[in-house]
């Protein structure tokens, strides 16, 4: 069974601004992220499974990850088809 | 959701240093992005905002932000914003304080303006310590936990924040969690449209002083516990008395429609005028 709202987004996060807390890392009920130790940052590593529930989003308390729906750019234009990542 | 971080970089000053001062874990950031939010959502521009803050940890909110911010002396935030309430009325004046900044040393000035009912709006950022000065006890670290300065446990109760804004006469007192986000944007709001003083006590976990020294591994500790003990006012009401240890009840305390002080001194100049 597929949850279809599975793969629907694209997770960013910029790497000068997170600190490595570890709050979306250990609320994603999802699993989809887990801090890169050597970089210092969370990183989205199972990208796939998120279901878009927005949790990292409204508690990153440095302001560092954003969710946005796959196709889409943060302005709200259409995606570039070579995306890649973070 | 992809909104959510943008629309707080929108309100960011972007020419200050980031990422902010904050340690890593640190809920004031998230308390920065509910005010921001819930400023957009009630579609207040930048400029009718006034946004003063006190010293400490919770100042620094102040400093990141794009309204018209002050960074008052240390407690007398809420004078600076008296000052700026009366003579603009219908600015919406922000106040935010940290726990010793708002009770300790600035506790005299905090009960008299929840006594005028002034229109303000007051966040006090609860961490249990004063953070940037090195862990010493506050008035609000809870009884038999560890400080700097208190190194065999807090001997003295803490400050019940709502208790006393209620006791002092203020027209809306509510308390959040920076981990409950919706309920603390929900709460923000209601505060930033409420006449009169209004009080959102927003518990925030200081992992760098106070988790450390009381047994919280890591800053997500902390949230777990606010977590875990959090629980809203209605089912609160409804425990138990023998059960509440350790429960911390979240919501609207009071919600009362006085006049604010801003709207009488209006009323009174109307019939001095008159003559």
């Amino acid at each position: 069974m597929t949850n279809p709202k599975k793969g629907q987004t694209r997770i960013t996060i910029y790497p000068d601004w997170c600190k490595a807390c570890g709050l979306c890392v250990a609320f994603c009920p999802a699993k989809v992220l887990e801090i890169d130790v050597a970089a210092g940052c969370a990183r989205a590593v199972r990208e796939q499974e998120c279901v878009n529930c927005g949790f990292c989003e409204l508690h990153c308390p440095d302001f560092a990850i954003v969710v946005t729906p796959r196709g889409k750019t943060r302005n709200g234009g259409t995606q570039p088809p070579q995306e890649n990542g973070n | 959701m992809a909104e959510v971080t943008q629309l707080i970089h929108e309100y960011l000053r972007h020419d200050k240093k980031f990422p902010h001062v904050l340690c890593p874990g640190c809920g004031h950031g998230i308390l920065l992005g509910s005010l921001i939010r819930s400023v957009h959502a009630l579609g207040i521009p930048k400029d009718d905002v006034a946004l003063v803050a006190g010293i400490g940890c919770s100042g620094r909110v102040a400093v990141y932000v794009d309204f018209n911010t002050v960074h008052a002396v240390h407690g007398r935030a809420l004078t600076v914003a008296t000052g700026i309430k009366m003579a603009k009325p219908d600015m919406h004046v922000i106040v935010v304080q940290g726990d010793g900044d708002a009770l300790s040393i600035g506790g005299n000035h905090f009960i008299h303006a929840a006594r005028r009912n002034i229109g303000l709006t007051v966040l006090v950022l609860n961490n249990f310590i004063y953070g940037m000065t090195g862990g010493q006890c506050s008035s609000a670290t809870p009884l038999g936990c560890w400080s700097t300065t208190t190194p065999y446990g807090q001997m003295e109760k803490s400050f019940d924040f709502v208790e006393m804004t209620r006791a002092a006469g203020a027209n809306f007192v509510s308390r959040g969690t920076v981990f409950h986000v919706k309920t603390l944007d929900k709460l923000v709001r209601q505060a930033l449209v409420h006449p009169g003083f209004s009080l959102v006590e927003v518990l925030t976990p200081c992992h760098t002083q106070f988790g450390r020294k009381n047994k919280f591994k890591s800053p997500v500790d902390m949230y777990q516990w606010l977590k875990k003990a959090a629980m809203p006012l209605e089912a609160y009401e409804k425990l138990d008395p023998d059960k509440r240890a350790g429960r911390i009840p979240i919501g609207v305390f009071v919600d009362n429609h006085e006049p604010a002080l801003e709207t009488r001194y209006a009323a009174m100049r109307a019939k001095l005028a008159k003559g």
